[in-house]
Formats: structure tokens, sequence, C-alpha cells
């Protein structure tokens, strides 16, 4: 141990720095991984119930080690690489998606004061992480040299834009009544009940808000990008093996951020329901996102997908003039200084 | 008017999607309908047409007599018959040969039988893992026959009211 010790104090101060966070990121990132492939077990387990049939049950007791099967043998398939496709751009494209995805939970609040990195513009650096990771699904389809992929990667780029203003506009409305861009100052905000979380003074926001992350991540119902029935898989047709597993992992990290970024900004994150009867704890947090989680299986499981003209109509002529219209009441609110919102 | 209300009223509210949600969660604590397969089996009735088999009589005699009525209707030309004369005067067959993957398990011959010889048993798990094997020679049928004589019978007893 003070060998150990003797061995940290030798180091270069920038080593040390180094070495200290990128142990900090991956206390964050394994267990996202760990959740992200148990989301796989809960998305065809809770579907698999809602459809009157049982789902994966054979690998360990009762299915329980489906994900890790399901890894290694994405991990061991062939990569192939289709021809006349563009290699750089080809195995870029993962990547792309992938990162911005991880990237983004560095300034995610778990508890107060416990984030990675708090910077004062996190929603902002939240949302410009979130846009870069589109990219990689136009980059992907263009490199594949498939039309299935081309198309998918067009669907999915118009419907990223469309829902992006939708989704900022919304977020407009949190950080006015958050009155900050920090994600903590935006929970603490929030402090004080139920009746002081966001949800109840930007109800239709907060609607609006989980639409368009259902959008943003090719969910069902808006899942048109990789649209199995219409276009095969999309966007990653050509993909086979790890460099599709990276696709997978950042659309799963993708759902769990907002899932979490809906119970941080309009449920009050880590903040107790009823203070006077349970302390705040990161378990709130937790459990927030796991329904904000299940909800989206929920939706898959129900709801048939969204023709694509349909899709463009409600994010352009729905969803953003109820944004509109929800941040002028909201204007004239914090004008007046009404609620313990806008006080 | 009203109308125009009402449908405003009702997308907005969610309603009609919350009821599909509704009735997907009550879908999810259903019994579940899924059978595991190795382990649990679904009933199957007499009449099932899975691998066939050549029947004999209770002395050991072989039934088929080489009448070829199962090749004539074998809508697949699966069946190959040959035969000839024993030396005891009967005819038999010297060869009975049914090619599983031209098969159509429709089981015309079982009905186009007049002694009940050729049957299909409600055998339905079985592979092949040669080349050739696909090929139920008549001894191979008789065999299978052989094994399964007791749920041939059982069977067969139990359809009899309805032939």
């Amino acid at each position: 141990m003070e060998f150990l010790l003797s061995i940290w104090e030798w180091l270069n101060e920038y080593v040390q720095y180094t070495i200290f966070n990128v142990a900090k990121a991956l206390v964050i990132l394994l267990p996202l991984f760990i959740v992200v492939a148990y989301y796989t077990l809960a998305e065809r387990k809770v579907i698999g119930y809602m459809q009157v049939r049982m789902g994966p049950n054979r690998v360990g007791p009762r299915g329980l080690f489906q994900p890790f099967a399901d890894m290694f043998k994405l991990m061991f398939k062939e990569i192939i690489v289709p021809t006349n496709s563009s290699r750089y751009l080809f195995f870029i494209a993962p990547v792309i998606t992938f990162a911005p995805a991880m990237a983004v939970w560095a300034v995610i609040p778990f508890d107060d004061g416990l984030v990675f990195s708090n910077i004062n513009a996190g929603l902002l650096y939240i949302l410009a992480m979130t846009s870069i990771g589109v990219y990689g699904v136009i980059i992907a389809g263009w490199a594949s040299n498939s039309k299935y992929a081309l198309l998918g990667a067009m669907r999915s780029a118009a419907q990223i834009v469309a829902y992006e203003i939708a989704m900022g506009f919304a977020l407009v409305g949190v950080l006015m009544a958050g009155g900050s861009l920090n994600l903590g100052e935006i929970v603490s905000a929030q402090s004080g009940g139920v009746w002081n979380w966001f949800f109840v003074p930007l109800l239709p926001l907060f609607f609006v808000y989980l639409i368009s992350g259902v959008a943003e991540t090719n969910r069902a119902p808006f899942d048109v990008a990789e649209g199995e029935s219409e276009i095969v898989a999309g966007f990653h047709v050509e993909y086979s093996g790890m460099a599709f597993a990276v696709f997978f992992l950042a659309e799963y990290a993708n759902m769990i951020l907002i899932a979490m970024l809906c119970s941080l900004l309009f449920f009050g994150g880590w903040l107790s329901p009823v203070p006077s009867l349970a302390g705040d704890s990161i378990g709130w947090l937790f459990g927030k996102t796991a329904v904000f989680m299940l909800l989206f299986l929920w939706f898959r499981a129900t709801f048939p997908r969204y023709r694509y003209d349909q899709i463009m109509r409600l994010g352009w002529k729905v969803l953003l003039p109820v944004t509109i219209v929800w941040l002028a009441v909201e204007g004239l609110a914090v004008y007046f200084k009404i609620g313990p919102w806008f006080a | 008017m009203f109308a125009k209300i009402n449908y405003y009223l009702k997308s907005f509210l969610f309603l009609e999607l919350l009821k599909g949600m509704n009735v997907t969660g009550r879908y999810f604590f259903r019994k579940k309908f899924t059978i595991q397969y190795p382990e649990e089996k679904t009933p199957i009735s007499p009449r099932f047409r899975g691998l066939h088999a050549l029947r004999r009589y209770a002395n050991g005699e072989e039934r088929c007599i080489a009448c070829k009525l199962c090749e004539a209707v074998c809508p697949a030309l699966a069946i190959t018959i040959e035969s000839e004369q024993r030396p005891d005067g009967t005819r038999r067959t010297t060869r009975y040969d049914i090619d599983l993957f031209k098969c159509i398990y429709c089981g015309f011959c079982e009905e186009a039988c007049p002694v009940d010889s050729i049957v299909e048993t409600n055998i339905f798990e079985y592979h092949m893992e040669n080349r050739g094997e696909n090929i139920m020679t008549k001894q191979k049928l008789l065999e299978v026959g052989d094994r399964y004589e007791a749920q041939l019978a059982a069977d067969r007893s139990a359809d009899a009211r309805y032939r």
C-alpha cells in the first residue's frame, strides 16, 4: 500500500490528473455499459411479456446471462466491409455516434455535487453532443454504399433536425424556469416537494420533450430510420459484429440519457417528492430514470410506426407551435412572478 | 364545432395513446402462451402425420402385399416399390423406399393402403446426419413399425370410429 502511494507521489502532476480522471470516467461508464446490457434484456423481456410470450429465458437463470451471450457473439462475428464503400468513413461512423453518447455523461449530476465536470453550460453541452451523434448516422448511411442505408440516413437526418428544434425549445422553457444552464442548479431550483418540480408548470413542454426524445433516439414509434419492414435496418444494414454493437450501445445509452434528463429537468432529479417524509438521494434519480426507461419499452410494444410525412407534420406543425405558445405563457408567468416556480 | 373541440381534446390529452398503453399494460400480466418446447409439449392428435412406418401382423408377418396403391396415390412421387413372389407363393416387396425429402406428409399412402401396412406415426422429432439417410428403406420402416406398434395400434383404434 505504501509502495503504491510512493509511486503515486512520484508521478507527474499531469499524469496523476489524467489517471484520476480516467478512473472517474470509468466509474461512470462501466455501470452505464452494464445498464445498457441489461436494458436490452429488459426490452426483450418487457416486449415479450406484453405480447404474451416469455422472452429470452434460456441463458442462465431466467435468461439473466443473455446480454453476455449476445455480447460475445457480436465480438466474435466478422465485420463485413461492403465493396465500394468508403472504408475510412465506414469505420469512423460508429465512433462518431458512440463517442458523443458517452461524452454527454460528463455533465450529468447524479446527486448534489456528484458530477464528473460541473460546467455552467451543461444543458448547452448536452444539446451540442447529442446533435453530433446524427453525423454518425448520416455518415454510416452514406459510407455503406447501400440504397437502404442511404434512405435510412436521409430519414434519420431530417427527423432529428426537425425534433431537435422542438426539443431545444422545450429545454429553453426549463432554463427559463431554472434560471441556469447548469444541471445541478436546475435540479436545486426544483427543491421543495412534488409541486415545485418543473413538470407542473411545464407540462406541455415535458410531453414535447419526451416525444422528441423518443424521436431523437430513433425509437419506436419514430423508428423510420431503421424501419425493419420498409428499409431492412436503415442506416446500419451493412454493419455487422462489433461495428454494429457500437451503434447499438450508443442508441441504448442515448435512451438512458433521455430518460435521465427527463427526470433531472422535469422531475427534480435526486430530490424526494415529499421532503418531510424521505430525504433526497441518488436512489430517487435512478428510480425516476427507470420509470422513463420502462416507458420507452412500453411505447415500442404499443405504438405502430409513424409514416414519414406524419412524423414531419407532428414535429413542425404540432410540437413546435405548442412549445412556442407555452414559452409565451411561461414568459408571462416569469414576468409576473407566479407561483413557487417563477418567484 | 364540438367534433373539432373533441378531436383536439382527444389528441392533446393522449387519450387514444393511453388506451393503447392500457391494453399492452394489461397483457403484460397475462398468463403467457409460450410452451417451453423440449420440457413441455403440446398434445398430439391420433391422426397426426409424422414419420412413416410399416406394420406387421401379430404373428410377425409383414402386412404389405406390394399392391403399389400407395406408390400410385403419392402426389410427391416419394415412394418406390419393387416386388416379387416369395417361395410360399405370396407377393411381397423386395424394396420399399420413401424419400423423406420428397414426402409432403399428406397421409394419402396410409388412406390408400388396404391392409393398414404403411402408416404415419406421431414422431415429429427426427433428423438426419448424413446424406442418403433421408431414404427410409423397407428395413428402417419395419423397425420403426416394430418399435412403435403399441402406439400405432392405439392411435388407429382411437380413430377407428371415424373411418
